[in-house]
């Protein structure tokens, strides 16, 4: 079960030359710089760029391939674009039914009601696109492809127009959505914050070619990459919630390397929970560290320390409990403390980012 | 006003309905193909959907006359097949009638489709939309306001032009005399009692199709049928 991908397309700016096996569960994040083909790739993948060639095939389903172009209202996808798609003509329950109408009784997998429901719109049902405000648009066309019951969701930059507080009234509906919903979406991005929290599996995309394919965490640890230049550069860590002390306010959760002390959350005992740590968080001490504010020290062995685009700092990547995790320190100190691959040492976090999942 | 001037309006009115629903039939794939197409020869057609603006109506009147009557070539094809030439009969006023008016079809929906874009389409295309089933459902009705004009616009010019009709219909009463050819026989003959009434129906009804035009077209912005 998988999106197969071998598509070739000539753009005056660049030439689109993909090769890649996309799983078909949780959230894929097309990750790269504007130009680098992100959005192209995915008007491929939806039928909408009729001169691409190659083959394409999802779930053993051809949709491309051997003279075969199947065309964009045929293939089970949905799609958010980047800017307000809703139709103007149609109010926004017009909109939602506008694809509901189009799928087969039988072949419905949503009814409006629920979609309604996960997106919180119940309100806005008699207004006209027009009155919406942007965060409000895009959830109506989030909506509006789900009730279309696709067997995968594409997102071409859905929060990219949106300000601060239309990205955060979203992200916790995207979440909800990639919880709760088998259906598997792929997210173009350039916004890395976004894609740490929301994606499992990454794909960068570079002048038209895969760079590097694979799972979010192992990625985001390669140093190799560009992800390790960006000023926030992290890791992420899946989490149990093991506790919780509300006299401190904090939360205990407990990833391979130990236990971290989080904010209080509302997440139950039990529930599993997103932490990122940032790698400007992290500084290190070559014993534990003892009379320090600082309450998260995990273990950590050095896998390698390389030179940062900043030439003040260094970039020092280290195994804890088996995964990895970016850490940000002076290269004086780096040198200072003797850093090398193979050194055991304690990773202070200064603050760890929780993302409920 | 007599009957002879009640029949020359009914005339011009039923020459501009029929122009008229013939030109939407004709123009709305026309315009679709030049607003969508991405054909090298859309240029040249542009271009010869625009004559009619600027040729004086005589002269398309004239070739018209040459080429649809009796000894014409098209009218010469006609009667071998045992059908009429279409000159000084109410399907050459048609014929005339839509040529002159062409433009003024095509143009607005032209235009319409051009704003409705391509990115609409494609919304619809994701939301299982058939190439045909986008046209009507996305781009006719985003285009209402296009399509309004084109109606209205034809309609209007119809009922107004003289040149085209004189030539091709020849000024038969009761038969190709439209109500501009009557008027201009009656301001002639010195007639202008009758002349004025004519003149006064006809400024009267221009006006009102226009009013009727952008009264729709606010009320269309204001539902927020248009972006």
């Amino acid at each position: 079960m998988s999106l197969s991908l071998r598509v070739q397309l000539a753009r005056p700016e660049f030439a689109l030359d993909v090769t890649c096996e996309l799983p078909s569960r949780g959230i894929t994040a097309l990750f790269g710089r504007s130009g680098g083909g992100k959005t192209t790739l995915l008007r491929c993948i939806a039928g909408l760029e009729r001169s691409a060639r190659g083959r394409i095939d999802f779930n053993g389903e051809s949709w491309q391939g051997n003279g075969r172009f199947v065309p964009a209202h045929r293939r089970a996808v949905g799609y958010v674009f980047q800017e307000s798609s809703l139709f103007p003509h149609l109010d926004v329950r017009g909109n939602l039914e506008f694809g509901l109408r189009r799928v087969p009784p039988a072949q419905r997998r949503m009814g409006l009601d629920e979609a309604v429901a996960l997106l919180d719109l119940s309100a806005l049902l008699r207004q006209r696109a027009q009155r919406l405000s942007g965060g409000e648009r895009q959830r109506v066309a989030i909506a509006r492809a789900l009730l279309t019951s696709p067997q995968l969701l594409l997102m071409d930059e859905p929060l990219s127009n949106l300000d601060q507080a239309s990205k955060a009234e979203i992200l916790p509906h995207l979440e909800r959505l990639r919880d709760q919903s088998a259906i598997p979406l792929i997210y173009v991005s350039h916004a890395l914050g976004e894609v740490m929290r929301l994606a499992d599996h990454l794909v960068l995309l570079e002048a038209g070619r895969v760079q590097a394919a694979g799972p979010l965490q192992q990625l985001l640890a390669r140093s190799d990459l560009p992800l390790a230049d960006f000023e926030d550069s992290g890791s992420v860590f899946d989490a149990v919630v093991e506790e919780h002390d509300p006299a401190y306010h904090l939360s205990y959760v407990r990833i391979a390397a130990g236990r971290l002390a989080v904010s209080l959350k509302s997440v139950p005992v039990g529930g599993h929970i997103r932490v990122r740590i940032d790698a400007r968080d992290v500084s290190l001490a070559l014993k534990p560290p003892e009379l320090t504010s600082i309450i998260n020290v995990l273990p950590a062995t050095v896998l390698d320390v390389r030179r940062d685009r900043d030439p003040a700092q260094t970039l020092v990547r280290l195994e804890a409990g088996n995964e990895p995790l970016l850490a940000r320190i002076t290269r004086r100190s780096a040198v200072q403390l003797g850093i090398v691959p193979g050194t055991l040492l304690y990773a202070q976090i200064k603050s760890v980012a929780l993302m409920e999942r | 006003m007599d009957g002879a001037d009640l029949i020359a309006l009914w005339i011009s009115f039923r020459l501009a309905a029929t122009t008229t629903l013939l030109l939407l039939l004709l123009c709305t794939p026309l315009a679709w193909w030049l607003a969508m197409g991405n054909s090298r020869w859309r240029v040249v057609v542009d271009a010869v959907v625009s004559l009619p603006l600027v040729l004086p109506p005589t002269v398309l009147g004239f070739y018209l006359l040459v080429l649809l009557g009796p000894f014409g070539g098209l009218g010469r094809v006609l009667h071998w097949l045992g059908m009429p030439a279409p000159a000084f009969t109410f399907s050459g006023l048609v014929i005339g009638s839509m040529l002159y008016s062409l433009p003024f079809a095509v143009q607005p929906l032209r235009d319409a489709f051009l704003a409705v874009g391509a990115r609409a389409l494609e919304v619809a295309a994701t939301l299982r939309a058939s190439s045909w089933n986008r046209f009507f459902t996305v781009a006719l009705p985003l285009s209402a306001r296009g399509v309004l004009s084109a109606v209205v616009l034809s309609f209007a010019h119809t009922l107004g032009e003289f040149g085209v009709v004189l030539m091709i219909g020849g000024n038969i009463p009761g038969r190709t005399q439209t109500a501009s050819i009557a008027l201009f026989n009656h301001a002639e003959a010195l007639e202008y009692g009758a002349a004025y009434h004519l003149s006064a129906i006809l400024l009267a009804v221009c006006f009102l199709l226009l009013l009727a035009v952008y009264t729709a077209n606010r009320r269309l912005r204001a539902t927020g049928m248009l972006a």
